[in-house]
């Protein structure tokens, strides 16, 4: 067995194997592989005995349930007007520098993504970012390089 | 002169919480038609941004006879420039879910649910953590009720009620068609009820303190205080509890930076407020007799003169366009070509008469979409486009 056929029958015994059970699942394969692959959501349906194209369409509704494959860690970029305001563009700009990748990119590498995201949330401490489910804010280009630069080595000590 | 300072600042949310346990056992010992009546009177209204009648809410979904119903705290706080849900969940969660429990209790409900949205998964551990404590306390005095968090996955829409049910049910967040409200078929086709994480915030002020502490604060039509988003141009962004009714003169002398331009109420589904509009313009539901009341789920965006009202308009476009569900033509299409046309305008492509032809295709929206996405585009958009049109041309 893949271990990701696994990984969906263990999360359907946990949540159920009912339609209001989908999310909670999808959700734990992103959390495992970061993406959901066209193999997960046919097993996804297999498993909960749903069309295909059901799943395939709530699994492409939500912004955080990503269908291609993305890094180890995926930055999310605050867009939103005041994030926007406050200079995220700059921010942006340091972290492409750094990993040498354009929005929507990720790393060869394949340890970090970078993506723009609508507003987190925190715009009175903007501009804000997610690395996976990590807030961080006040960012400044400076501020930014030193938060990756934690990253890049906790994956070198992990690798 | 003395500036005419008349905020009113509050510490009702923010204020401890220890004090639960007792206000839940002495709330489900009253009947439930007493609770109503006390939400009632108080007239407190929801703090999503909506403003439908708690108690009205509580009591029409209490008149329901099925067996099984739902509370559900709607914690998918995405409107640009609001971050007070946030705030309520990590500093005072026992408030939040003492409420859902009375309300259960009032209603005839033994399951609640918190839907947090994706972006918030950093808070599930300790709101866990508050849940397991709440519910073992429910247990030990044989009160049955039970909550638990559903998790959201990144989109704006599923705030909307009718959308976050079918999110919460392994769908697309697509909205429904009102009626029947989810008073009557809410989560799952059963009566729910659904509120805002201030608004049980508020609700527990209230059985705290009695409706009438609540009822004294604000103006007719916008009773009590209300937590504010404060960002933007501001030397002091954050979150405020203040009074409703207040004055945008009062509110910009206060948070202003001296040269404020305009102020965004209500997140970029809300209104843009010009200066010259400042003095006439007051923050509350609608309903007043004289002047102009912006309701705001308490989103309070200031922009000085260094921002280009054109770029403040295309950011929240794109915002629309993206988070829009796709359901309806008029705001799947109305949000493009929205988009598309003042972007025309400005690089010379379109003349400014286009304009008025975009001003009538946001009013159709306004008319025609299905749900508070659709029919909000046209507040942000009119508001900037009448007020701003020389920054939309040149």
């Amino acid at each position: 067995m893949y271990p990701v056929s696994e990984l969906i029958k263990n999360l359907a015994d946990q949540h159920g194997r009912m339609r209001h059970n989908l999310l909670p699942i999808l959700q734990g394969v992103v959390e495992q592989e970061k993406y959901l692959s066209e193999y997960s959501m046919l097993e996804i349906a297999r498993e909960l005995d749903l069309p295909a194209a059901e799943v395939y369409g709530t699994a492409t509704f939500y912004s955080f349930l990503e269908h291609k494959k993305m890094g180890k860690y995926i930055i999310r970029i605050c867009k939103t007007i005041t994030c926007s305001m406050k200079g995220k563009n700059q921010i942006i700009k340091t972290i492409e520098d750094m990993l040498n990748i354009n929005v929507g990119e990720t790393t060869p590498d394949g340890n970090f993504s970078l993506l723009q995201t609508n507003c987190l949330g925190f715009c009175h401490m903007a501009p804000a970012m997610l690395i996976n489910y990590e807030v961080f804010t006040d960012l400044t280009p400076e501020k930014v390089r030193e938060i990756l630069t934690v990253f890049i080595n906790k994956k070198d000590k992990e690798g | 002169m003395a500036p005419t300072y008349q905020l009113k600042r509050l510490d009702f949310i923010f204020k401890n919480e220890n004090d639960w346990k007792e206000i839940l056992v002495g709330k489900i010992n009253l009947p439930p038609q007493e609770l109503i009546n006390e939400l009632i009177s108080s007239e407190l209204k929801g703090r999503g941004g909506a403003g439908f009648p708690t108690g009205l809410k509580w009591k029409l979904t209490s008149e329901e006879k099925e067996a099984v119903k739902y509370v559900i705290c709607n914690a998918d706080e995405g409107e640009p420039g609001t971050f007070k849900d946030r705030e309520i969940l990590s500093k005072v969660p026992l408030k939040v879910l003492t409420s859902m429990a009375i309300c259960g209790y009032v209603i005839g409900s033994k399951e609640g649910y918190i839907y947090l949205r994706g972006e918030y998964f950093f808070l599930q551990h300790e709101l866990n953590k508050a849940i397991e404590e709440f519910v073992a306390y429910c247990r030990k005095i044989n009160f049955e009720f039970t909550i638990r968090i559903f998790m959201g996955s990144g989109a704006y829409i599923c705030g909307e009620e009718t959308a976050l049910f079918e999110s919460m049910e392994g769908k697309r967040g697509e909205p429904r068609n009102k009626p029947p409200f989810p008073s009557v078929s809410g989560y799952m086709g059963k009566p729910t009820v659904i509120n805002n994480v201030e608004t049980l915030a508020h609700t527990y002020t209230i059985f705290e303190y009695g409706a009438k502490r609540f009822y004294d604060l604000g103006v007719q039509y916008s009773r009590g205080s209300k937590l504010f988003s404060v960002s933007g141009d501001t030397p002091k962004p954050g979150i405020y509890e203040l009074e409703l009714g207040m004055s945008l003169v009062d509110f910009v002398d206060e948070f202003g930076d001296g040269d404020t331009k305009a102020v965004q109420v209500g997140g970029a589904s809300g209104f843009l407020v010009p200066r010259k509009r400042f003095s006439e313009t007051t923050i509350g539901f609608q309903g007043k007799l004289t002047g102009i009341s912006l309701p705001t789920g308490g989103s309070m965006m200031l922009f000085n003169s260094s921002r280009s009202m054109y770029n403040v308009l295309d950011n929240y476009l794109e915002f629309f366009r993206e988070e829009s569900c796709g359901q309806c033509t008029p705001c799947r299409v109305g949000c493009q070509q929205l988009l598309n046309g003042i972007k025309a305008v400005k690089r010379g492509e379109k003349t400014a008469g286009y304009l008025e032809k975009l001003l009538r295709l946001a009013e159709t929206m306004q008319f025609t979409a299905k749900c508070g996405l659709g029919q909000s585009v046209a507040n942000s958009f009119s508001s900037i486009v009448e007020n701003f049109r020389e920054e939309m041309i040149y």
